[in-house]
C-alpha cells in the first residue's frame, strides 16, 4: 500500500547503487579499529576479533602486530598464524618490517596489519604502510588494522592545535573513508590515566615526556571527541547509503561542490584541511585551484615546492586539483566556479593592511562581490590563491641601464624643445615629454619609467615652466601637468608591463603545446611498435633533459628495454621499479608513492585498463618536479600509450590481413593439389594392389606394364612435393639466398645431366660464349631455377621437338634463353602462365602449375626477372635476367 | 648365414624403407643387418665388423652426422648415407664428417646398388690392392704415374692443378668428392672458404676433357656439394 506512493527511483541512483554494489562484492574489505590515544585497546580489540574470526574457520594471518610488551595483548597472538618478519639493513642496524611481498605470496583471507600509521623503513617498496595495505586490498586481501585519530591527515592541524604535538605519519583521508568498517576502541579518558600511570600503555622511552605532555585530560577529551565524531560522520555516511539503497527521499543537499583557492604561502595548508572537513561534514566533491598570472615569472623555489607540496597534500585529502590561469585571480577563480557549478568557495582572510586592497584591490572584496549566488568563506589562513608577481630576475646592471637611456630621452626631449622653443607653445613641450615617458615605458621597465617621468617633470619645470631655471612654479596650473606627466609614465609602464608578462606566459605556453605537438608528429609518424617507442624515448629525453627508455613486454611477460634515448642505470633494483609499473598501471620509483629511493621514475603507458608498456626517466629523487612537469609528462605518457596502442593495433591488423591472405592460398593450394595428390596415389595403389592380387594371372609385358606405372606416378608426385615445399619455402619471408660465385655452365651442365632421361631423343642445343662472367647465385636455387626452365619446355612440346638454351652477358646483366618449337605460350597469358597453379590448356598434365612460379621467385630473389614471349616461327621462348656483379672474383 | 655375399648394416628406423631396402638387398646377394637407433648401429657396427654401412640420416635418438662421426672413430668400413631431399647440408657435411657417398630420398634400387658396389670396390682397393696406375672410363684413359691423359687416344694437356683435380676425381671415381675435399687436397687447407676457385678451374678442365661442356660426360656437378667422376662402366 505505502510503495505505489513511493517516487519511482532514479536510474541514474539504480545503476550507481549497482555498480557500488557489485565494487563491494568484489573489492577486498578493510576494516579499522579507531581510537582516539594510544593505550585505548585497538590492538587487543583487534587481535581478539581475530581470534573469533580464526575460531569460525577464517584464513586469519598475522602481518604485523605490536604488543608494546602487554602480556594480555600477547596472549592473544598465540596460536595466531605469523608471517615472517622481513630484515632490512639499514646503516649499522638492522631494522624489521612487515614483508609485504610475503603477504601478497600468502594470500590470507583476512590479514591483520596494526598500525595502519606507520612509516616504513628507508629501502622498503612503499614509504607508509597504508600504501602497503592499498596494495593488499587491490590484490583482494582482505586487511584488518589499527589507527588513532590523530593520524589522520584533514584533522592533523586541529590535533596540533589541540595537544601542541605536530603528529608527522599521518594517513590520507581517502585511504580511511575506503575502509568497509570501523570500529570505534573507546575508552573513558579517566581509566585511560588510569592505565597510563600503571605502567600499562608503552610509549616508548624518549618519547616519555612529549607524551605525557600528550596525555593531559584535557587533550584527551578533546580527542576522543574528535573520534566519536569521525565515527559519527562515517555512522552518517553508512546510513545516506542504506537510505539510498532502500529509496529514502535523500535529505542532503544535492549538486554541493567546493571550490579552495591556495597559493604558496605556509597557511594554505590549514585552508586544505579545512576545506576536507567542510566537504566531509557537506559530503560533496571539493576541488582544490590555484591562480596564475600569465607571465608572472617563476616563483621563487621555496615557494614553488611549498605550493607543490599544498597540491600533493590536497590530492592526498581527495580533492581534485585544477590550475588556473588569468590576470585577475578573482575572474578566473569566478569563472571557473561558475562553469563548473561550484556552491561555495572557501579563501584564506586577508592578513595584510587595508592599503594594499585599495592599491591592488582586494580579492576577498572581489570575489564577494562577484559571487552572485555562490557562498564564499573567508578561513583564517592566506589570500593569496595567485603566485606573488616577481620581478624579472634582471640584474641591476640592466636597470642601471635602463635608467641611463631613460635620463638620455628626457635630454633629447629637453634638447629638441630647447631648440624648438619659438615655434612651440608650454602645452607641446609637456606632449614633447609625454613622448620621451611613453617611449621609456614601451621599452624599459618600470624603474625606468617612473624615473623618466620624475626626469621630465623636473627638466619641465627647471627649463619652461616660469620662472625658468628654477624649480619654483609661478603658476599653479601647471602642477596639474606635473601629476599628469607622472601619472601617464606609471600607468604606460604597467601597462606595458602586463603585457610583456602576458607575451611570456604566451611563449611558455606556446612552448608546451609546440613540445607536445612535435610528439604527436613524430608518434604519428612512427608505424610500428618500435619507431613509436623509439619516438616517445627520444621525445622525454630531450623534453625532462635526462635519459629516458620504453618498456615492453617481450615473451613470458618479462620486461624489456624497446627503445632508450641517453644514459639510464636499468640494474635489477631499477627492472623492478619497472615491473611494479607495469604490474600495477601506476608510477612508481623516483618522486612517486611507491620505492622513491629509486634512481629512476617509471610511469605507465597504459590505455584504457591495458598497460602496454612502461615509460622510464632517469631522474632521481634529487630532481624536483613541478606541478607543469608533472602535467607535462601525463600528458606526454597518454599520447604515447595511444600511439603505442594504435601501432600495435596496425601490426595486429597486418598480421590478421597476412593470416586471410595464407588462409586464401591455402584453400587454393588444397583444391588444387589435392586432385593432383591423389590421382598419381590413386595408380600407385591401383597397380601395387593388382600386382600383389593378380600377378600370377599376368604375363611378363602387364606386370611390366603396371611396374613402370608405380615408377613413374612415384616420381611424379615426388615433383610435385617437391615444388610444392620449394614454394613454400620462397615464400616464407626472409629466405636469404645463399650467394656463391658459379659458372652458368655448370648449373646448366648440372641439370642437363640430372634431366637426362627426360631429353632423350631431343636436339639441346647450348649457346654459351667462353667468356661468360661468374654470377653471384645460390647454385641450389639457380639449378632448381634452370631446371623448371628446361623442364617446363619438356613437358609443353612434343617429343623429339628441338630446345635451345643460349646465354650472354649484356650490360651488366646475365641473360639466358630457354627456346623451344612447341605450340608457344597462350596468346594474350604471357604473364599469367608465371601465377601460381596456372596450368594453361594443360589441365591434364602432370603438375601442379607451380614451376614457372617458383622460377620467377627464385629470379626475383637474385633481383632477377623472367618473362615469357612467343618465338616468331612458332614456339615459346623463356628469358632470364640476372644482374652482373662488377667485380667478379679472378 | 647361408650366403656368404657382403654384410651390409642397415641403419634406419622407418620400418617400411627396412623392408623395401631388405627385399632388394637380400636377393643381389647381401646379407642385411638391421638397426633402428644410433646406439643399436654403433653397437653392431662394433661387434658384427660389416662391409658396408647403409645409414639413414633421420634417427630418432642422434643426429646422423654425429653418428657418422663417431663410426670414422673405430672403422674404416665405408658409410653410405641416405639423406632426405631439402637436406642439402647433409649432403655436404655427411662426406666430411666421413661418410663415403650419399643417395637421396627416393633414389632408385640401380642407383643404390651402383653406388654401393662403388664403395665396396674403393674399400676393397684401400684394405690392400695396389692403386690402380691407369684408370680407364670409356674412352678417358688417365695414367697416374706418368701423369698422363688421353681422350680415344688424344694426348690432353693439363696444367698441375687440372691434373691434380682429375686424378683425385679419378682415384675417387663413382663418389662423390666435396669442395672442402677439394681444396684440402689440391690447394692445401688454407684455401678452405673459396669454392669460386674450384668452380673455376673445373670448368676449365671440362673444355679440355668433355665434347660439350653443357652436357658433361664425365665430370658431373653435384649442385652445392661437389664433383663425380661418372664411372659407368
Amino acid at each position: 500500500m505505502l510503495d505505489e506512493e513511493r517516487e519511482r527511483p532514479d536510474p541514474d541512483v539504480l545503476l550507481r547503487r549497482i555498480q557500488a554494489e557489485d565494487e563491494r562484492q568484489t573489492r577486498a574489505r578493510l576494516k579499522v579499529w579507531l581510537g582516539f590515544a594510544p593505550g585505548v585497546g585497538k590492538t587487543f580489540a583487534m587481535l581478539a576479533n581475530a581470534r573469533e574470526l580464526q575460531a569460525a574457520g577464517g584464513d586469519v594471518v598475522v602481518g604485523w602486530a605490536d604488543t608494546h610488551g602487554r602480556y594480555d595483548t600477547a596472549a592473544l597472538l598465540l596460536g595466531l598464524e605469523f608471517l615472517p618478519r622481513r630484515s632490512i639493513p639499514y646503516r649499522d642496524r638492522t631494522l624489521e618490517e612487515f614483508d609485504l611481498d610475503a603477504a601478497l605470496a600468502r594470500r590470507p583471507g583476512v590479514l591483520i596489519l596494526d598500525e595502519l600509521a606507520h612509516s616504513n623503513a628507508p629501502g622498503s617498496r612503499h614509504a607508509k604502510r597504508w600504501q602497503d595495505v592499498r596494495e593488499l586490498l587491490g590484490a583482494g586481501i582482505e586487511v584488518h588494522t589499527t589507527l588513532n585519530v590523530q593520524h589522520i591527515e584533514s584533522l592533523n592541524d586541529v590535533v596540533a592545535q589541540i595537544t601542541g604535538v605536530v603528529v608527522r605519519e599521518t594517513v590520507p583521508d581517502a585511504i580511511v573513508d575506503r575502509a568497509d568498517e570501523v570500529v570505534l576502541v573507546d575508552l573513558a579518558p579517566e581509566e585511560l590515566l588510569l592505565r597510563l600511570r600503571e605502567g600499562k600503555v608503552y610509549l616508548g622511552e624518549q618519547k616519555e615526556r612529549a607524551a605525557r605532555g600528550f596525555f593531559r585530560r584535557g587533550n584527551l577529551l578533546a580527542l576522543r571527541e574528535l573520534a566519536l565524531r569521525r565515527a559519527a560522520e562515517r555512522v552518517d555516511v553508512d546510513v545516506q547509503a542504506w537510505r539510498r539503497e532502500h529509496e529514502v527521499a535523500t535529505t542532503w543537499a544535492i549538486g554541493e561542490k567546493i571550490l579552495v583557492c591556495v597559493g604558496p604561502a605556509p597557511a594554505s595548508a590549514r585552508l586544505l584541511r579545512a576545506g576536507r572537513r567542510m566537504a566531509a561534514g557537506l559530503r560533496a566533491p571539493w576541488v582544490v585551484a590555484w591562480v596564475e598570472r600569465p607571465g608572472t615569472t617563476s616563483l621563487s623555489s621555496e615557494d614553488r615546492e611549498r605550493l607543490e607540496a599544498h597540491l600533493r597534500l590536497a590530492e592526498t585529502l581527495g580533492a581534485s586539483v585544477v590550475r588556473l590561469v588569468g590576470e585577475r585571480p578573482s575572474e578566473a577563480i569566478l569563472r571557473w566556479a561558475r562553469e563548473h557549478n561550484a556552491t561555495r568557495i572557501v579563501l584564506g582572510k586577508p592578513t595584510h593592511s587595508r592599503w594594499r586592497d585599495l592599491l591592488r584591490g582586494s580579492l576577498l572584496d572581489e570575489i564577494v562581490r562577484g559571487s552572485g549566488e555562490i557562498d564564499v568563506h573567508a578561513i583564517a589562513g592566506d589570500e593569496a590563491p595567485e603566485a606573488p608577481p616577481r620581478r624579472p630576475a634582471s640584474g641591476a646592471s640592466l636597470a642601471w641601464r635602463e635608467i641611463a637611456a631613460a635620463a638620455v630621452l628626457v635630454g633629447l626631449a629637453t634638447g629638441a624643445s630647447a631648440l624648438a622653443e619659438r615655434l612651440l607653445a608650454l602645452p607641446d613641450v609637456a606632449m614633447m615629454y609625454l613622448l620621451a615617458v611613453m617611449l621609456v615605458a614601451i621599452r624599459c621597465g618600470r624603474a625606468a619609467s617612473i624615473v623618466a617621468a620624475a626626469l621630465s617633470v623636473a627638466a619641465y619645470d627647471f627649463f619652461f615652466v616660469e620662472p625658468v631655471y628654477t624649480f619654483a612654479v609661478s603658476d599653479s596650473r601647471h602642477l596639474l601637468t606635473f601629476g599628469m606627466l607622472f601619472a601617464v609614465g606609471v600607468v604606460m609602464s604597467t601597462l606595458t608591463l602586463r603585457i610583456r608578462r602576458q607575451e611570456r606566459g604566451a611563449v611558455e605556453r606556446e612552448q608546451r603545446t609546440a613540445t607536445l605537438l612535435a610528439l604527436s608528429r613524430e608518434l604519428g609518424r612512427a608505424l610500428d611498435e618500435r619507431e613509436a617507442a623509439r619516438a616517445i624515448a627520444r621525445t622525454l629525453a630531450e623534453v625532462f633533459r635526462c635519459g629516458a627508455a620504453v618498456l615492453r613486454p617481450g615473451p613470458g611477460n618479462a620486461l624489456a628495454v624497446a627503445a632508450g634515448a641517453g644514459e639510464l642505470p636499468l640494474d635489477a633494483p631499477e627492472l623492478a621499479v619497472a615491473r611494479w609499473s607495469f604490474a600495477h598501471g601506476e608510477p612508481a620509483g623516483a618522486g612517486t608513492d611507491t620505492l622513491p629511493g629509486s634512481r629512476i621514475r617509471c610511469l605507465p603507458l597504459r590505455s584504457g585498463p591495458r598497460v602496454l608498456g612502461v615509460a622510464a626517466l632517469a631522474a632521481g629523487p634529487e630532481k624536483n618536479w613541478s606541478h607543469e612537469d608533472r602535467d607535462l609528462l601525463d600528458a606526454f605518457t597518454r599520447q604515447g600509450a595511444l600511439a603505442l596502442e594504435r601501432a600495435l593495433l596496425v601490426e595486429e591488423r597486418e598480421r590478421a590481413a597476412l593470416r586471410a591472405r595464407t588462409e586464401e592460398l591455402r584453400s587454393t593450394l588444397l583444391s588444387t593439389v589435392s586432385h593432383d595428390l591423389r590421382t598419381p596415389l590413386a595408380a600407385i595403389t591401383g597397380a601395387a594392389s593388382a600386382l600383389r592380387e593378380q600377378a600370377a594371372e599376368m604375363d611378363a609385358f602387364e606386370r611390366g606394364e603396371l611396374l613402370d606405372t608405380v615408377v613413374e606416378e612415384a616420381a611424379r608426385l615426388e615433383r610435385l612435393l617437391a615444388n610444392l615445399l620449394e614454394m613454400t619455402r620462397l615464400e616464407s619471408a626472409g629466405i636469404e639466398p645463399k650467394r656463391e660465385w658459379v659458372p652458368l655452365e655448370e648449373i646448366i651442365g648440372a641439370v642437363l645431366v640430372r634431366l637426362e632421361a627426360q631429353l632423350e631423343g631431343r636436339s639441346v642445343r647450348t649457346e654459351l660464349p667462353e667468356d661468360l662472367p661468374l654470377v653471384a647465385a645460390d647454385p641450389l636455387l639457380l639449378e632448381h631455377l634452370v631446371l623448371n626452365l628446361i623442364e617446363n619446355a619438356v613437358k609443353y612440346t612434343p617429343p623429339g621437338s628441338p630446345i635451345e638454351i643460349r646465354a650472354e652477358a649484356r650490360e651488366g646483366r646475365l641473360h639466358l634463353e630457354v627456346a623451344d618449337r612447341g605450340p608457344g605460350l597462350p596468346a594474350g597469358d604471357e604473364e599469367r602462365v608465371f601465377e601460381k597453379f596456372y596450368r594453361g590448356r594443360h589441365p591434364h598434365q602432370p603438375g601442379a602449375g607451380l614451376g614457372l612460379a617458383i622460377a620467377r621467385a627464385i629470379a626475383q630473389l637474385h633481383g632477377g626477372s623472367l618473362v615469357g614471349e612467343n618465338r616468331p616461327g612458332g614456339g615459346a621462348l623463356l628469358r632470364l635476367q640476372l644482374p652482373l656483379d662488377a667485380n667478379p672474383p679472378q | 648365414m647361408t650366403s656368404l655375399g657382403p654384410l651390409v648394416l642397415l641403419v634406419e628406423d622407418e620400418a617400411s624403407m627396412r623392408r623395401f631396402l631388405r627385399a632388394t638387398l637380400v636377393p643381389h646377394g647381401f646379407r642385411v643387418l638391421e638397426a633402428e637407433t644410433a646406439a643399436a648401429a654403433e653397437l653392431a657396427a662394433a661387434s658384427h665388423n660389416p662391409e658396408l654401412i647403409l645409414l639413414d640420416l633421420g634417427l630418432p635418438d642422434r643426429d646422423g652426422i654425429d653418428l657418422t662421426r663417431r663410426l670414422r672413430g673405430f672403422t674404416k668400413t665405408p658409410i653410405l648415407v641416405i639423406s632426405a631431399r631439402g637436406r642439402e647440408q647433409d649432403k655436404v657435411e655427411a662426406p666430411d664428417a666421413g661418410a663415403d657417398d650419399y643417395v637421396t630420398k627416393p633414389f632408385g634400387v640401380g642407383e643404390l646398388l651402383a653406388r654401393m658396389h662403388v664403395a665396396l670396390r674403393h674399400a676393397a682397393r684401400a684394405a690392400g690392392e695396389p692403386e690402380a696406375a691407369v684408370l680407364e672410363f670409356g674412352e678417358l684413359r688417365i695414367d697416374l704415374a706418368r701423369r698422363e691423359v688421353a681422350i680415344g687416344g688424344r694426348g690432353v694437356r693439363l696444367t698441375p692443378i687440372e691434373w691434380k683435380l682429375l686424378a683425385l676425381l679419378a682415384r675417387h671415381a663413382g663418389r662423390v668428392v666435396t669442395h672442402r675435399q677439394i681444396l684440402r687436397e689440391v690447394w692445401g687447407p688454407t684455401y678452405a672458404q673459396q669454392t669460386h676457385t674450384v668452380r673455376v678451374h673445373m670448368a676449365g678442365l671440362r673444355k679440355k676433357i668433355e665434347a660439350d661442356p653443357a652436357r658433361p660426360r664425365w665430370l658431373v656437378t653435384e649442385p652445392s656439394v661437389g664433383y663425380r667422376l661418372r664411372d659407368r662402366d
